[in-house]
């Protein structure tokens, strides 16, 4: 019998449990992974010591020279994992955003969130003078308590997309013009820092980054991928997905923390690397053409899309010349006058 | 209405026959009182949905018909007052075990982008899903089943945003009956369609409730409708029950210039033998003003 749904497969077992998968989401995760670790290999081999192809994998397998090792294991690799782990937080983190808000620009970004999360840094560098590790415990504040800011602005008997995105974008504003004032009272080296900083860049990054960042997606991305059903029936408004037996305002707020959190700390991290938490979900849909949140296809493209422009960087400029924000957001710039131009001819804007 | 408890004849048998009262329907609300912020819509407001009955709500526009229904789907919360089902306070039930006891089609549902008609059918199924029950062979037959139903089965591979206005309400109400309830409340179904549109979703839920012994309970604008396919008639003036029953007992000329304020004639309906409103012609209230 024809199925209901097309492109879906469904795995079924005795027992009376069933799985269900898009067969062409399915294929276009596994490509996104596949990319993603491509571009890895390549920007481990990328640098003032290039390593061949081969010997980078045969390093990471454990069979690499003194010399190969010390440069795979120790500089490089750790930069490319928080690489990945920024792009997949900030992807997934952006698809979830983009659900609530049910609006294509309803990312982090948009939102005030990475500006936050700058103040945050800014607070640290320029009236502390605070270490690395004190930047990042800034970031994380700063993002978090905007995260918290939007969510009790926009809060009116539950939070609804426009006014989410209407208020985002005023807190945006505001901590825009902190950022701003924060700047002017810096001196010229704490300027240069802040500066740097809020390109986003993800040079001199090592295990210490990795470990926090990995323990955090490990709680987080199963978390979000089990309310990704209940999620989905949102999309159809919130009577719907209530009447469907979802408690939208409890989903919701677990998802919302959710998103603040993985985009807080991918801030902290890296920070804030510009429009990927808003292209990645877009980019992902228009691959899988598949309704709904896109959550997974969202992070893998997030992943792939940070390393790959981190290799572009590096590649184009030279080592650690140009930082990787900068790359995104020539990347996301094009990609939202394209979004537009697509849009209008759709005759939706 | 029901009578006052004050002058029956045995006041110690109250409490139960009270119990015994939300019983006997499955769906029902109690002395609610329904607000938005601070604007008080319906006070100590009662409604019976007789079961498996046709429940029209009629009345004119901001008498909380729609507020009543959003009430009764536990979309809104009463601020005093109870809505029962199956003798349960409706908001301390299960949001999945109340799913599938009671469906709800409102007036502001998005068709996501990209959609298919399966696809969009198919999540009716959520209140009988899983994290490890996600499509089984119950679902695909009920989702067919409903497509069938509502005869939009050969669109189910087509996009939701190509289709018109009358399909597309066609698919939502298919996706509806995917989530199985024995209890369905439809929010103004008939809004935005043609006539031969509107009429369409009115014969199909009439078929709905006839042949499968659904409870039906819908909010209508266009009191005719209302009249001839209602089996069980609410009209709403200002959050206050004017008169319920069959519409052949209760649609009179004094209830509608009491409900609308419209002065009218009400004669029998060619077709169905049902009441049929004609409102008075401008030049007949001339004279009756002169």
């Amino acid at each position: 019998m024809r199925t209901a749904v097309k492109n879906t497969r469904t795995l079924r077992t005795p027992g009376g449990l069933s799985l269900r998968a898009d067969v062409r989401a399915l294929v276009v995760v596994g490509a996104l992974l596949l990319a993603a670790a491509a571009a890895s290999v390549v920007l481990i081999g990328t640098g003032d010591f290039p390593i061949s192809f081969a010997d980078v994998l045969r390093t990471l397998a454990g069979n690499g020279t003194a010399g190969q090792d010390f440069i795979v294991n120790e500089l490089r690799l750790p930069r490319v994992l928080v690489g990945l782990l920024v792009g997949a937080s900030l992807g997934l983190g952006g698809a979830l955003f983009q659900a609530i808000s049910r609006n294509p620009l309803g990312s982090p970004d948009v939102l005030g969130l990475s500006q936050g999360a700058t103040s945050g840094a800014l607070v640290v560098i320029v009236l502390l003078s605070g270490t690395a590790a004190q930047v990042t415990v800034g970031a994380l504040v700063g993002g978090l308590l905007t995260g918290l800011a939007i969510y009790l602005l926009a809060w009116r008997q539950g939070v609804h997309g426009y006014r989410l995105v209407l208020v985002g974008i005023g807190v945006s504003a505001f901590v825009t013009a902190v950022n701003g004032y924060l700047l002017t009272k810096a001196d010229l080296v704490d300027a240069t820092r802040a500066v740097v900083w809020m390109t986003g860049s993800l040079d001199g990054r090592d295990w210490s980054q990795v470990w926090p960042l990995l323990a955090l997606c490990a709680v987080l991305v199963p978390l979000v991928l089990a309310h990704a059903r209940g999620l989905r029936t949102m999309e159809m408004g919130d009577d719907v997905a209530n009447a469907l037996g979802v408690r939208v305002e409890r989903v919701r707020l677990l998802l919302m923390v959710a998103a603040v959190l993985l985009t807080a700390a991918a801030t902290a991290a890296a920070g804030p690397v510009s429009f990927v938490a808003l292209t990645a979900p877009q980019l992902a849909r228009r691959l899988t053409r598949s309704p709904g949140p896109n959550l997974l296809p969202s992070l893998c493209m997030g992943a792939a899309l940070l390393v790959t422009a981190d290799w572009a960087s590096q590649r184009a400029f030279g080592a650690d010349q140009l930082p990787v924000g900068v790359v995104t957001g020539v990347l996301g710039g094009v990609y939202l006058l394209w979004l537009l131009v697509t849009e209008r001819r759709a005759g939706r804007i | 209405m029901t009578p006052e408890p004050a002058d029956a004849p045995d006041m110690s048998a109250n409490p139960e026959s009270d119990s015994k009262r939300s019983t006997v329907n499955r769906l029902s609300a109690e002395n609610v009182t329904l607000a938005y912020d601070q604007r008080v819509i319906a006070e100590q407001l009662s409604v019976e949905i007789p079961d498996n009955s046709f429940t029209v709500i009629v009345g004119p526009n901001a008498c909380g018909k729609s507020t009543l229904l959003r009430a009764l789907s536990r979309m809104l919360r009463p601020s005093q007052g109870r809505v029962l089902l199956d003798g349960q306070v409706i908001q301390s039930m299960p949001a999945k075990k109340v799913a599938r006891t009671l469906g709800l089609l409102p007036q502001s549902s998005i068709a996501p982008d990209g959609i298919t008609v399966g696809d969009l059918v198919g999540r009716g199924r959520y209140p009988h899903q899983g994290i490890l029950r996600q499509w089984s062979v119950e679902d695909e037959r009920v989702v067919q089943e409903s497509m069938a139903r509502t005869g939009v089965a050969e669109l189910a591979d087509r996009y939701v945003d190509e289709l018109s206005g009358g399909q597309r309400q066609r698919v939502w109400i298919a996706m509806a009956l995917a989530q199985q309830t024995p209890l369905l409340l439809l929010d103004e179904p008939t809004t935005y369609l043609d006539i031969q549109h509107q009429i369409d979703v009115l014969d199909l839920c009439a078929e709905l409730h006839e042949e499968q012994g659904r409870t039906l309970v819908a909010v209508l604008h266009d009191l005719n409708h209302a009249a001839r396919y209602a089996t069980h008639l609410i009209a709403l003036r200002s959050g206050r029950v004017v008169a319920e029953g069959a519409p052949n007992d209760i649609v009179t000329a004094g209830l509608v210039e009491e409900v609308f304020g419209l002065r009218c004639q009400v004669i029998e309906d060619p077709e169905t033998g049902t009441p049929l409103v004609v409102p008075a012609a401008r030049r007949a209230k001339l004279t009756t003003a002169s």
